[in-house]
């Protein structure tokens, strides 16, 4: 009998304390199912953030780092710079990455890292009861922006993607979701490709997943699930940002 | 080899690479920026990498990372840099990992100046950062000695599996002394750390962690890095005497280069018959507490100069008891003390003075 | 027995490189020293100096409050490390550019047209040698030898530049030797 599916070898076999409806398991799974494909799980190293997913060592079943607030990107950049034969990826959420470590991802991008990072976007604060995050919408209602969030006071919610696919290196930048299985498939493609460029050596990759929080949305997993599609994705639309083969090189740039 | 006369923030660099340093993770303050200046065009020479990180936060958990995977790693900062850096170090402490850092002291508190100070010394021996942790702290008072710590220092880092500070001051990377390199550690010589997060073969698995969410643990986990703070005060006091035989009117303790200038304020109090003698400690934690208690018995007075207000007599006193009256003399800010100054402190506490 | 040499003037007329100079010379002839510079803002166009140290013992202090010797290449530089000489002292100043003199009787001032010898050696950029010639020329803290070995060395990568520098030395220390002071 042949097994046509199974449990990743990159998942440590153990039940999450992700809440119901939260994509982070899903993500972990299109992570770990990625590495497996790739055939990299003896030479990956991961590194957790501080939120949610901060205890993501105990569920790769890779070695691992448990990074600061914040600090993964340069965490990550030590690690492969002094071991350029690792296969390095940092999973953060967006209080991690867009607030506190908006300079750590922005210059390991710019400097061309050749990491992976997995960027989980549910704009908002998850581990610490649902605090406005730097991605939370306009209007949207959180524990620290009760009356939905003001952008004369917050500021607009970042578009982290967009905002690294400006800078002039070679990347690969996409957005992506994983609530639907369609969407999930097409995540799992993108998250795929992420590693198997930094396989190759190529370049800086990031894959944004948006993802839901039903928890802190107040809502049920099906409701957090049509929020998500109604209100976050209009505003961070899916699809790939940035190609490595869009890179242009200083010289033709110059004439 | 032959002896070079090399810049201190220079010979700092080459003797990291003769350590087996390879990974070089800094952002540029003065007045240490000569030893990324110098690593980022001397790496390529020996296959190292220089990575000028975006911030001193950066640039520390570069560094975690770096040691993270088993590699010798080093950063060089100064004062308000360090204090950047102090949440990071907190983690490398906790997660045992070996690292080399360098501060070269300028004067604080705040932006303060670029001048040489010692007001980092608290901050090197007590509060680097938050939680209880210890980092080995050394002060060298030549560029001789600061590469031969450096150099050592990779050992200790690794030895302990903790950081290793060298606490520096502007003085010690400005100036220019000859200086002899210890030879090139063979990279294959370097020690094996299968605690590393190098990717799991046929081992479980290495997670480089400080997270410890069940408090039992948590306690356990730092009564084990006690256990090794203790091993380490035990075995690496550091210290030199000088003129300190017999009875002595004077014992000043005074560490790295303000250690210099009082010895050769020293030298004319002695020559003018006075009997003075200089108490330096090297390793500033563990500090030779017992070594300066026992030195201090035949001297009538002890005197701590520092370029601060007042910070390594805390551990003076501690070693000397409350019963015995510890004179203090410092200047800050960049204003180092001149033999005069020191003299004229000497004076005042023997009431005996010597013109120069 | 040791020599404080304080070598001070404004950024760009070369005192740092003087000092590293004789701090060079100083350890071939396997003497013991320390070269400490000013650094920090005061390097951005104002007035540099370096302190060097010349002795047969390990060195104290190389930071120094009162210097047996001073070469000075700008008036501040005179203004400020003329009353800092050790009484005995030496002065060594370049009159082209220094009008000046010092009020001290207590130590040797020694004045040399500096930029006027540089000049006739082939370039003004020598007047820094010009300074360290006239030192050694009164003081030998180092043999003129070396001093013209480590110079040799100095400008190896860029050879225009040895003769001129050697002759500005030469003539420096000829004139010092001699006893010569200017005006």
């Amino acid at each position: 009998m042949k097994a046509i599916f199974g449990y990743p070898k990159s998942l440590q076999s153990r039940t999450t304390h992700y809440c119901p409806g939260c994509t982070h398991g899903v993500i972990h799974r299109l992570v770990a199912e990625s590495i497996d494909e790739l055939g990299l799980r003896e030479r990956t190293v991961a590194v957790a953030p501080v939120g949610c997913s901060v205890l993501a060592y105990n569920y790769f079943n890779c070695d691992s780092f448990e990074a600061s607030h914040g600090r993964a990107p340069a965490v990550a950049t030590g690690a492969k710079r002094c071991r350029p034969d690792l296969i390095v990826f940092t999973y953060q959420g967006d209080g991690d990455l867009a607030s506190i470590g908006m300079a750590e991802i922005v210059h390991a991008a710019n400097r061309g890292e050749k990491i992976t990072v997995i960027f989980v976007n549910n704009a908002i604060y998850g581990m610490t009861g649902g605090q406005m995050a730097p991605t939370t919408l306009p209007g949207q209602v959180t524990s620290t922006s009760p009356f939905g969030r003001d952008t004369e006071l917050a500021g607009w919610p970042i578009r982290v993607a967009e905002l690294l696919a400006t800078l002039r290196g070679k990347a690969y930048i996409a957005r992506v979701a994983a609530h639907t299985p369609l969407l999930t498939i097409k995540a799992k493609a993108a998250i795929r490709r992420a590693f198997d460029l930094q396989r190759r050596d190529e370049c800086f990759t990031f894959v944004e997943v948006l993802s839901t929080c039903p928890t802190n949305w107040g809502m049920t997993p099906n409701e957090a699930t049509e929020w998500l599609e109604r209100n976050m994705m209009p505003y961070y639309r899916l699809g790939v940002l940035k190609e490595p083969g869009d890179f242009v090189p200083y010289s033709v740039e110059r004439g | 080899m032959a002896k070079v006369l090399m810049k201190g923030n220079e010979a700092i660099g080459e003797a990291a690479i003769r350590a087996g340093c390879r990974n070089f993770f800094g952002y540029p303050i003065t007045p240490q920026s000569e030893v990324p200046e110098y690593l980022s065009r001397r790496f390529p020479e020996v296959g190292g990498t220089y990575v000028q990180a975006e911030s001193e936060v950066a640039a520390i958990n570069m560094l975690y990372g770096g040691a993270g995977v088993g590699k010798r790693v080093l950063t060089t900062s100064s004062s308000p840099g360090i204090s950047l850096m102090s949440e990071g170090i907190s983690y490398i402490a906790a997660c045992e990992l070996p690292v080399v850092l360098v501060n070269i002291v300028r004067g604080g508190p705040g932006l303060g100046g670029i001048l040489p100070a010692q007001s980092d010394y608290h901050q090197a021996t007590r509060g680097i950062g938050h939680g209880d942790f210890r980092l080995l702290v050394l002060a060298p008072a030549s560029v001789q000695e600061a590469v031969n710590l450096i150099y050592e220092a990779f050992d200790l880092a690794d030895r302990y599996r903790n950081p290793v500070l060298i606490l520096g001051d502007g003085m010690i990377g400005q100036m220019m002394e000859p200086v002899e390199f210890p030879p090139m550690r063979p990279l294959d010589s370097l020690p094996e750390k299968p605690w590393a997060a190098t990717g799991m073969k046929d081992r479980p698995q290495n997670v480089i962690n400080s997270l410890y969410l069940n408090e039992h643990e948590l306690n356990a986990h730092n009564f084990k890095l006690k256990a090794k703070y203790d091993q380490v005060a035990r075995e690496q006091v550091r210290f030199e005497t000088w003129r300190c035989d017999g009875d002595l009117d004077v014992l000043v303790v005074a560490f790295g280069t303000m250690a210099r200038i009082v010895k050769t304020a020293l030298a004319d109090f002695n020559a003018a018959g006075g009997r003075g003698g200089v108490f330096r400690p090297i390793t500033l934690w563990p500090y030779p507490h017992e070594q300066l208690r026992e030195t201090a018995r035949r001297a009538k007075k002890v005197l701590v100069i520092e370029m601060n207000t007042g910070q390594m007599i805390d551990d003076v006193r501690m070693a000397l008891g409350p019963d015995r009256e510890v004179g203090f003399f410092g200047r800050t800010g960049g204003v180092v003390p001149t033999p005069d100054d020191v003299l004229a402190a000497i004076g005042e506490v023997t009431g005996k003075g010597a013109a120069r | 027995m040791q020599t404080e040499v304080i070598m001070a003037g404004f950024g760009g007329q070369g005192v740092i490189t003087a000092g590293y100079l004789l701090a060079q010379a100083a350890l071939a002839e396997e003497r013991e020293v320390t070269w400490l510079p000013s650094y920090g803002p005061e390097m951005r166009g104002g007035t540099a100096n370096c302190t060097v140290v010349v002795g047969d013992e390990p060195i104290g202090s190389p930071l120094v409050s009162a210097p047996k010797v001073a070469v000075v290449m700008n008036r501040p530089s005179l203004e400020k490390f003329a009353p800092k000489l050790k009484p005995g002292g030496l002065l060594v100043v370049d009159s082209c550019l220094i009008p000046i003199r010092s009020d001290r009787t207590d130590i040797r001032e020694f004045r040399i047209r500096a930029d006027d010898l540089a000049v006739s050696a082939g370039s003004r950029k020598g007047a820094n040698l010009a300074m360290l010639g006239a030192l050694l020329g009164i003081l030998p803290l180092v043999s003129r030898e070396t001093a013209e070995k480590i110079i040799g060395k100095h400008f190896a990568k860029k050879p225009q530049f040895i003769e001129s520098n050697l002759q500005a030395f030469l003539l420096g220390f000829e004139q010092a030797k001699a006893g010569k002071s200017d005006e």
